[in-house]
């Protein structure tokens, strides 16, 4: 009797402690749950639908379910295919590109240096512009004409003499979405080089010294000493990269056109198949691209919740 | 220390209630005043992508004899820029799905209709036509072209422009020994002529992004399949795996072996501007360039010349904006007014002189127009009209965006020919 009445006592401390909590958060929790996690759901309900013309849309002509039949149809299509390559071509690149020069510049910087706030600033600053601002500029740059009619980078290419350097930039068919990586490794490296900055100025000197004192060779300190302690910065730039670039699609359609097949994303197929009317594929897309960054993000999520239950 | 976080607290509650007083400010200004009138004729929002250019200047024309016939209809601008229609088309799409339809709407006349008429958001205006008395004025073969599949008509067509025309720079053909003044019978012909200009070393042909290359292909396919065989591959009488449509496409591909290489990032301005600046020879694109030159005081016949695509002559490749009249628009008699406005002959006058283009209507006074509009409303008035695909007027959006596709795929030499025919064929049997 004495232990029931202890135990009810103990639950209701809980929900009085849980309580107040509870309450300061349901707001959020709500909002949430029904503006991402409910309609994530409809979504996918939509997906699920044949609704591929503007009667379906608004209700005049019927929709049926068909199941995952939009999904193996876009998987099976050669042009779905082209996107998922090019935004798997675009996030390798982007990923390495802003990974070795962040990382490259913060290691510079890291030096005592003098200037080193006017640098910081200046490889920072690039983050700061809109991707449609600049991509207008880069699509001069990027101007596919050669030889005679060249412009941008491959009439700088003919004016320093490095005539060989000249391509068609992003009207590559299979490559050209590399092309479209260039401005995005510029204005974002020097956000991965205020990442590992941060890092490198985290590390306590104390560890510097110490390895110096045991005898370890410049090299040895860094890839012993500084590269782990750096590893968990590392891991969280990959993946805010990483995820920024699976939502490609205001560069390209700055640079390029939505219509143009040679820099085809997933982000502008789902924007090009909603302009149609085509609302089920346009959710199948989105759902995809859902798929494909919550593969990256979950891991590293469930990763930190372990890490910091520890 | 104590002072630093009430300082602070005090200029955070400044901050966060200066911002709700900006929130709230922008909503109530951002309401329309209509919300107090009541009835249905007092005024009337006209949705358009008219934000800049000659457009606007042929919009602002249009209102003037608009305030003129309707003086106590309040005309409310809803013009949207950016995107040649994109942004507009995007934001019409969600207001119609929202059920919040704007009083009248700017649309391409003939089959991008089909979207809007299946999703009942526009109601037929074939009764207007008669009250108007538009029916006796339109071209007949026009009139065939706006009938929907149902028998009825949906828009009023304010203004014409022409899709086949080839616009040519008369010093860049003179320097490379070609006759200016040369008329070509068919592709072929004309097809020599680039080749002579490839080896001179100018960019032979200028074209553009996706939509100007589908242009392209319709007017290839209009020269090679002519009239007839055109309007047939629409309504299905003929075939696309056919060999005649191979032998279009050949010609196509060989017309694009002339283009200029960076086309797919340039607009069709840049690409007009390439022939005006001499930097290439030829360009096809629609009758609204020739707003360009006029801007630049380029003088038809001395600078530039304009003809029908080889192989095109006698056809008319129509495309129009056109004013409709939504389900459930707050303002029907508004609406009402400013479709007679659109299709009277004083409103069409006014507006295709500032606008470049030419008047829907064949008794439209046409002496006081350019040189250009009047050789092209004498066109319209004899010419057999056919409705071009890249403008909305032969098909659909849906297929319009799949033949879109493909061709951007063909251009971009992902697909070979075979590939490109069967694709084109996928999308039309859609």
């Amino acid at each position: 009797m004495a232990t029931a009445t202890r135990r009810r006592a103990g639950a209701r401390r809980a929900v009085r402690r849980a309580g107040a909590p509870l309450l300061l958060l349901l707001p959020s929790l709500i909002l949430v749950g029904v503006f991402v996690y409910g309609l994530i759901v409809a979504n996918a309900r939509q997906s699920a639908t044949d609704n591929h013309t503007a009667a379906q849309a608004t209700g005049q002509a019927p929709t049926t379910g068909v199941g995952l039949r939009n999904y193996l149809d876009l998987l099976g299509s050669e042009e779905f295919q082209h996107s998922l390559t090019n935004l798997v071509l675009y996030t390798v690149v982007f990923l390495v590109g802003t990974m070795i020069i962040g990382f490259l510049w913060a290691w510079l910087l890291d030096k005592p240096l003098r200037g080193e706030g006017f640098f910081r600033s200046i490889y920072l600053f690039p983050m700061a512009v809109s991707f449609i601002a600049s991509g207008v500029v880069w699509r001069w740059l990027l101007n596919s004409n050669q030889d005679e009619q060249a412009s941008g980078l491959n009439r700088l290419f003919q004016m320093i003499g490095l005539d060989a350097l000249q391509n068609n930039w992003w009207n590559n068919v299979s490559v050209g979405i590399v092309a479209i990586a260039i401005p995005a490794i510029w204005q974002l490296s020097g956000y991965v080089m205020a990442l590992f900055l941060a890092g490198f100025r985290g590390i306590p000197v104390e560890l510097r010294e110490a390895a110096r004192v045991d005898g370890a060779s410049e090299w040895k300190l860094y890839r012993h000493v500084l590269f782990p302690q750096l590893s968990p910065i590392a891991l969280s730039a990959l993946i805010i990269i990483g995820h920024m670039s699976l939502k490609a699609f205001d560069l390209i359609m700055s640079i390029s056109k939505p219509a143009n097949y040679q820099t085809k994303v997933p982000a502008v197929d789902m924007y090009v198949f909603k302009s149609a009317f085509d609302y089920a594929n346009a959710a199948a897309v989105g759902t995809i691209l859902l798929v494909i960054v919550a593969i990256v993000i979950v891991p590293y999520l469930v990763h930190t919740h372990r890490q910091d239950k520890r | 220390m104590r002072g630093a976080p009430r300082t602070s607290a005090v200029a955070a509650v400044a901050a966060v209630a200066a911002l709700a007083l900006a929130a709230c400010g922008s909503n109530g200004g951002g309401e329309p005043e209509s919300s107090g009138s009541g009835g249905g004729a007092d005024e009337v929002e006209v949705f358009t992508w008219w934000a800049a250019g000659s457009e606007k200047a042929g919009l602002d024309a249009l209102v003037k004899v608009f305030d003129e016939q309707h003086p106590d209809v309040k005309f409310v601008n809803g013009a949207v820029a950016g995107g040649a229609g994109s942004q507009a088309k995007d934001l019409l799409q969600t207001r119609l799905q929202a059920q919040d339809p704007p009083d009248t709407f700017q649309a391409h006349a003939g089959a991008e209709l089909q979207d809007y008429i299946d999703a009942a958001q526009i109601e037929p205006v074939s009764d207007l036509y008669d009250e108007f008395g538009l029916t006796d004025v339109f071209p007949p073969d026009l009139m065939d072209r706006l009938t929907a599949d149902d028998g009825e008509i949906y828009s009023i067509p304010s203004n014409i422009h022409r899709a086949n025309v080839v616009w040519s720079n008369r010093q860049v053909l003179t320097d490379a020994g070609i006759d200016p003044d040369a008329t070509y019978s068919d592709l072929s012909a004309w097809m020599d002529d680039l080749a002579k200009l490839k080896k001179a070393g100018v960019t032979p042909l200028a074209v553009a992004q996706a939509w100007t290359q589908v242009q392209l292909l319709e007017t290839v396919l209009l020269s090679d399949l002519g009239a007839e065989g055109y309007s047939g591959l629409w309504d299905g009488s003929t075939d696309w795996k056919g060999p005649e449509v191979t032998a279009a496409l050949e010609d196509f591909q060989t017309l694009m072996g002339y283009t200029n290489t960076d086309r797919d990032g340039l607009d069709w301005p840049e690409s007009q501007q390439l022939v005006i600046d001499g930097k290439a020879a030829f360009t096809v694109m629609g009758d609204w360039a020739e707003a360009s030159y006029e801007e630049q005081k380029q003088e038809l016949g001395t600078d530039y010349s304009a003809f029908a695509v080889p192989g095109t002559d006698g056809v008319f490749d129509f495309l129009a904006d056109s004013f409709t009249l939504p389900v459930g628009a707050p303002h029907p008699g508004g609406a009402k007014a400013w479709l007679e406005t659109v299709g009277s002959s004083e409103g069409q006058e006014a507006f295709n002189k500032a606008k470049g283009s030419i008047p829907a209507r064949t008794d439209v006074d046409m002496s006081t127009f350019g040189e250009y509009q009047q050789s092209a409303a004498e066109a319209f008035k004899s010419d057999t009209i056919v409705s071009s695909l890249a403008h909305g007027a032969a098909v659909p959006v849906a297929t319009l965006t799949a033949i879109t596709d493909a061709t951007s795929k063909f251009t971009s030499g992902a697909s070979d020919l075979a590939a490109f025919q069967s694709e084109l064929a996928a999308a039309n049997a859609g």
